[in-house]
């Protein structure tokens, strides 16, 4: 389906009248319209597919293959993960489609409105799921220990809250993603209406910031629950729906993704240290890796 | 060429493939795990005609340990079953999804179907449909049924070479016909010129090493690839030539039959299952994905002195002459000197029915096939995975022959019924706006 035909149901003030091609190199369409004016428009194509994939996917899959991928026991909390936010996306989406049933539907403003209490109700939901998700894996850990007496449990809360925040990231990801990349391999133009052009990149940006969002609100909120610290999941809450807020003033573009994008950085180095970490672990790393190095 | 005359022969193929998915051996193996090795040589080596799908039983294999150290190595071995057999089943999803999305014969509808599916749907009314579906459930789940009878009479009756020659004419069918009609699609669909020769070599090839690798001897990577290729194949077929409707309700009947069949007392599979304990005799380990790495010796321990034991070293003996030839072998026929305790730290295997693979693959290629949407495709995948995460894990618990099908399908049909009406246009609406959640 073509990418364009999403778009069109937005009101096309912008209607540009086409007079004639001027150039197309392969990627850019130079029209002019008036005639003294050219636009340039991108269209869609491999590159942009690409890009956009590994933007959005990149780290999450070398997370997946370095850290996971050997252990059959992360890779099963991982998936699981993804079932339960899947579950928080489903009752919501129900939530949802009932309001919008249940409303009128010429009501462009009532609809939007509607679309926002979705999406507050969604990230609500996802906190209270992760939540669940949180009290499962103790029953699991607390099952597994009493069965096996010599070496514990096979994987420690702290490992399990960053797979199971991954599994959040890379489920939440795939939904938000997966069909706009499947869209930019086809033909189409991408803000033909008058809609920013820029759509591809900041969803694959948008995407990634997410994805490390949902692994360090994961890390961030079970020590939280671990340590009975509830202003911790508050906070991450909080935090959720402020992105969430943020996402809102799409497209204006500097307005949301500058802001995330702090956020994640601050919310990892609130998970590094949550997670036990510490300068001096870092310094440590540091020089250990300088002393292997000058060693071998 | 006159597809419906193929069609005819496909189709009796088809119920034999289907009707054999009759799942014998695993709740015997369940019993005989205290002692069989489980290993694809074993298997291989046994002059047994590999036909069986079976959709349903799962099993898993145990080293014959007094409990309590079995429960733990349950639990620890657990994890990696689970994995062993994620892999396979998401290998066939993903072959199936990338055929539906890219060679548009498996998604065309034509106004062919297959007999056991007698009642044509008519778009135009919803009563009618939904009527003519669940007559077609009806006729395909009595073929099924009756087939099992049939085949658990002729097992009783001990016909074993008919049953045997069944199977293998199923299975020349499916990798002789199936994958020559596959390959000619995808040409077609990408405009590779291929000439006669060329394509009956490839064919010829392809065919006589699967026969060889499923029926007798080979490679264990070879043979999985070749199970995993057979059963997205028939999964392709069913979604080509099962009417819409049909196929949902077929699936969901299909799943509480095998709910019956595998559980009930007087459920034909069970019945199958027990006439071979009884008889202590390795069913057909016919269409049986194995994923087991590693041959492994049971307890050869005077202390358990069950006919099953002198059984399985019986069974040991005459592999040894049988002389497979894998390199396993020359490193497990030292293995099984071992000790006891090394034997019990050998890897077990999981087995899962090659009609579970197609019925999985049927749901997720159907998700795929209805309208562009990935998200669909992806939570069905994900739904599926976790129900036969829980399947596993019910099998760590009662530890004995259980139905796969179940529990994915519920949750695949619930998941793919609610993201393709609810998920869908939230997130739509979600994306034209660019909001993120």
């Amino acid at each position: 389906k073509c990418y364009q035909t999403k778009r069109s149901q937005k009101k096309d003030t912008n209607r540009a009248n086409i007079i004639g091609l001027i150039s197309f190199d392969g990627s850019v369409l130079y029209l002019s319209v008036h005639e003294d004016t050219v636009i340039r428009l991108h269209c869609c194509a491999v590159e942009v597919f690409f890009g956009c994939a590994f933007i959005a996917f990149g780290p999450s899959f070398a997370l997946f293959v370095f850290t996971i991928a050997k252990d059959p026991l992360r890779v099963i909390i991982l998936i699981a993960g993804a079932f339960f936010w899947l579950l928080s996306l489903l009752l919501s989406s129900l939530v949802w489609f009932i309001a919008i049933k249940a409303s009128n539907s010429q009501d462009l403003t009532l609809q939007r409105g509607l679309l926002i209490f979705g999406v507050f109700f969604s990230v609500l939901l996802q906190e209270v799921f992760r939540f669940a998700y949180y009290r499962l894996l103790r029953k699991a850990t607390e099952g597994l220990a009493a069965i096996s007496d010599d070496d514990g449990s096979a994987i420690s809360v702290r490992q399990m809250a960053y797979v199971a925040g991954l599994g959040f990231g890379i489920m939440s990801g795939a939904f938000s993603m997966i069909n706009i990349l499947s869209d930019s391999l086809g033909p189409g133009t991408v803000g033909i209406f008058g809609d920013s052009q820029y759509y591809f990149i900041t969803a694959a940006l948008m995407t990634l910031a997410l994805t490390l969002l949902h692994t360090f609100w994961g890390v961030v909120f079970f020590e939280g629950c671990e340590k009975s610290r509830w202003w911790v999941i508050a906070a991450v809450v909080s935090l959720h729906l402020l992105v969430a807020g943020l996402s809102l003033l799409n497209p204006l573009y500097e307005g949301s993704l500058p802001p995330v994008y702090v956020i994640t950085l601050a919310t990892g180095v609130w998970a590094f240290f949550s997670s036990g970490g510490s300068l001096h672990s870092l310094s440590a790393l540091c020089t250990r890796r300088k002393a292997e190095g000058e060693s071998s | 060429m006159n597809t419906s005359d193929s069609e005819e022969d496909s189709y009796n193929e088809r119920s034999a493939l289907v009707q054999c998915e009759s799942p014998t051996i695993p709740s015997y193996h369940q019993d005989h795990d205290m002692s069989l090795p489980q290993e694809t040589d074993t298997k291989r080596g046994r002059p047994v005609s590999s036909g069986l799908d079976e959709p349903g039983l799962v099993e898993r294999e145990r080293a014959a340990t007094p409990d309590g150290e079995e429960e733990e190595l349950t639990l620890k071995y657990g994890a990696k079953h689970v994995i062993m057999l994620f892999i396979p089943v998401t290998l066939c999803m993903v072959v199936v999804v990338a055929t539906i999305k890219s060679v548009s014969f498996y998604t065309e509808k034509t106004s062919q179907q297959l007999i056991y599916t007698p009642f044509k749907e008519d778009p135009n009314s919803v009563g009618q449909r939904l009527l003519y579906s669940l007559l077609n459930t009806i006729v395909m789940i009595s073929v099924i049924v009756v087939m099992t009878i049939i085949l658990v009479v002729l097992y009783k009756y001990r016909c074993y070479k008919f049953i045997h020659g069944w199977l293998i004419l199923s299975s020349l069918m499916l990798l002789f016909w199936f994958s020559f009609m596959y390959l000619g699609e995808v040409f077609k669909t990408y405009n590779v010129a291929m000439d006669y020769p060329t394509l009956a070599m490839i064919i010829w090839n392809f065919g006589v090493v699967g026969m060889i690798c499923i029926h007798w001897k080979g490679p264990l990577r070879l043979q999985q690839a070749y199970l995993i290729v057979i059963s997205a194949l028939m999964a392709l077929i069913f979604i080509k030539y099962l009417p819409e409707w049909s196929a949902w309700v077929i699936l969901a009947a299909i799943s509480i039959y095998d709910l019956i069949a595998v559980l009930c007392p007087k459920g034909p599979l069970r019945m199958l299952v027990e006439t071979a304990q009884e008889r202590n005799e390795p069913i057909f380990p016919a269409l049986i994905y194995s994923s087991a790495m590693v041959w492994m010796v049971g307890m050869a321990d005077s202390n358990n002195p069950d006919s099953a034991d002198e059984r399985q070293r019986n069974e040991g003996g005459a592999l040894a002459q049988e002389g497979v030839e894998s390199e396993d072998d020359v490193a497990l026929g030292g293995r099984r000197r071992c000790s006891a305790e090394e034997d019990l730290e050998e890897d077990r295997g999981v087995k899962l029915g090659l009609g579970d693979f197609i019925f999985y693959s049927v749901l997720v290629g159907k998700a795929a096939a209805n309208g562009g949407d990935w998200n669909t495709t992806l939570a069905c995948f994900v739904a599926i995975l976790i129900g036969l995460c829980l399947t596993l894990l019910l099998l760590a618990i009662f530890k004995k022959a259980l139905p796969a099908l179940p529990i994915s399908i519920t949750f695949g049909l619930v998941f793919y019924f609610s993201t393709d009406n609810l998920v869908r246009p939230f997130m739509d609406s979600l994306a034209a706006h660019q909001y993120y959640i």
